[in-house]
């Protein structure tokens, strides 16, 4: 094969991690950008997301499709509820102050993590994806008779992989309309705006906040749902995603959406790209370093607007 | 009527205000008045539910709203225009405006009637508000507690930083929130800008409560507020 189709592979396996990080970091980026709560447990949110999504498939049974249909429901709804619960019992108790919710979170993080490991224990699992056909791809290319289309081999992508992106796509145009469009939105906006003035003007602020925690953790357990049938369940699987999404959210301009998803995109393709052809290693050396030179020449990030 | 009955407030351990009580009737405009730091900003912010009350109580026509939870507390019927306008930036006009319908439920109408009194707000309906100039900031953030159609109207320096013809506006915006029966505190540093407006004056010193006077006699009489403000 020669480097084109590489590439476009490599694309596609980036596209994929592109999907799944961005949601995961819109969640991140709206708990940040709404309370300026740093959520160290962000990356424990996605690791029980696939965790129950896991537990569900093995209860439900059946034809695969039913089961992973009832995971994408249950596994957000429910750790958006544990979430929410987090939030009124110790976020709320801790007066959002910045300094002790990071401590607290990363208290969090641990919890989640050894329950998962007492109740569910160490093993990787995996959910069986809903559909999974093999879909070759054409390649153009100038032969002896002029262009015309080949069919390399290797080059491929199954239908799952696909439906993850698009799948990602309608939850972000889902979140984006949400918040630019709805009652909800704008409620939220307010809130982030000025908290004070919102608690004058009859916003619940504690209901926004718990609202906001559920669900930036309910999007986190959704990528897990759609990442699992590719990448197994793991209690320590929850690691990765929480620094890939530091990285995407500090580039892309803290709090600020399209710039995350942007930065999504950016750090997912690059780091599928520079997997395939190097090392997965010197792709997040890569993506930390260049969240050093943000921080250094851009430090509002690529989208960011300087705050007061 | 707004009723503070011996409130004290402050900011963690540190008190700033002290057993101050204070009425203002439906359709009358009180002034606060009192140096830096006497407590009026504070005394505006444990009204609103913002700070919490170290002891006394504030009704609002005999309901306690003290005892509400903060976002209660608009709800019931109070607007706050607090110092430096705060407004929610990063949203149009037309969207602040809607926070403060939302907060009581108020319809269509009410909008109207609020861009009546500010038509500049109707021109620039879909401006981000941090783009207004000053004065139409302070028109917004007018505007929005307006919105809520209060009983009562918390006024924190509205016309700090104004140019004349703004601050003439303004000034004449509360005149008809008086004539409409709302209750007005109104909190100022520039004596002369408010001496004519107000029916009553209340100085406030050290966080405690000094004499309440009728704004005619302080007209008659102006030493007693160099004494008060100390210019």
């Amino acid at each position: 094969m020669e480097l084109g189709p590489y590439i476009l592979l490599a694309s596609l396996e980036g596209a994929v991690t592109a999907a799944v990080l961005a949601l995961t970091a819109v969640g991140l980026a709206l708990v940040f950008g709404v309370m300026r709560v740093v959520n160290i447990a962000h990356g424990e949110f996605f690791m029980l997301g696939a965790v129950i999504a896991w537990w569900v498939a093995q209860t439900v049974g059946g034809h695969p499709a039913i089961g992973f249909a009832a995971a994408l429901v249950i596994a957000p709804l429910a750790v958006g509820g544990i979430a929410a619960a987090a939030d009124m019992t110790i976020l709320k108790r801790l007066n959002y102050d910045p300094e002790r919710t990071i401590v607290a979170t990363i208290g969090l993080l641990y919890i989640l993590q050894q329950l998962t490991l007492m109740t569910y224990g160490p093993e990787a699992r995996p959910v069986e994806a809903p559909f999974n056909q093999r879909i070759a791809l054409p390649w153009i290319e100038h032969g002896e008779s002029g262009w015309q289309v080949i069919w390399p081999w290797g080059l491929g992508t199954t239908s799952y992989k696909l439906a993850v992106i698009g799948a990602a796509c309608v939850v972000l145009a889902g979140v984006w309309l949400m918040m630019a469009r709805s009652r909800l939105g704008l409620v939220m906006r307010a809130t982030q705006a000025d908290r004070d003035m919102a608690l004058a003007f009859g916003i619940p602020v504690e209901r926004v906040y718990a609202l906001v925690f559920g669900m930036g953790a309910a999007l986190a357990a959704l990528a897990a749902v759609l990442i699992v049938p590719i990448q197994q369940a793991h209690y320590l699987m929850g690691a990765d995603p929480l620094l890939l999404s530091f990285i995407v959210v500090i580039i892309g301009g803290l709090g600020s959406l399209p710039g995350t998803v942007l930065a999504a995109v950016l750090i997912g393709l690059s780091d599928g790209i520079i997997s395939v052809f190097f090392s997965p290693t010197l792709a997040k050396i890569i993506a930390t370093l260049l969240v050093g030179l943000v921080l250094v020449f851009r430090p509002e990030g690529l989208f960011g607007t300087r705050r007061r | 009527m707004l009723e503070l009955d011996a409130i004290s407030a402050g900011y963690g351990k540190a008190q700033v205000l002290r057993d101050f009580s204070l009425s203002v009737g439906a359709g009358e405009i009180v002034c606060l008045l009192g140096r830096n730091g006497a407590g009026k900003t504070t005394c505006m912010k444990a009204i609103m539910g913002l700070l919490p009350l170290m002891s006394g109580r504030v009704l609002l026509d005999g309901q306690e709203v003290s005892a509400l939870p903060a976002h209660h507390v608009p709800r019931a019927g109070i607007g706050y225009i607090p110092q430096g306008r705060r407004l929610f930036a990063g949203l149009s006009v037309a969207q602040n405006l809607e926070i403060g319908l939302q907060a009581r439920g108020s319809g269509r109408d009410t909008l109207e009637e609020v861009l009546e009194l500010f038509p500049r707000l109707r021109e620039r309906i879909n401006q981000r508000a941090e783009t207004l100039s000053g004065g139409e900031q302070q028109m917004l953030s007018t505007a929005r507690a307006l919105c809520l159609r209060p009983k009562a109207l918390l006024l924190d320096e509205p016309t700090e930083g104004l140019q004349p013809s703004m601050i003439e506006a303004i000034r004449q915006v509360i005149a008809r929130m008086r004539t409409a029966g709302v209750a007005v505190l109104l909190v100022e540093q520039r004596v002369d800008a408010v001496l004519s407006l107000a029916d009553r004056v209340a100085f406030l010193e050290n966080g405690r409560g000094g004499a309440v006077m009728d704004a005619e006699d302080l007209r008659a009489d102006h030493s007693i507020v160099d004494r008060y403000i100390g210019v």
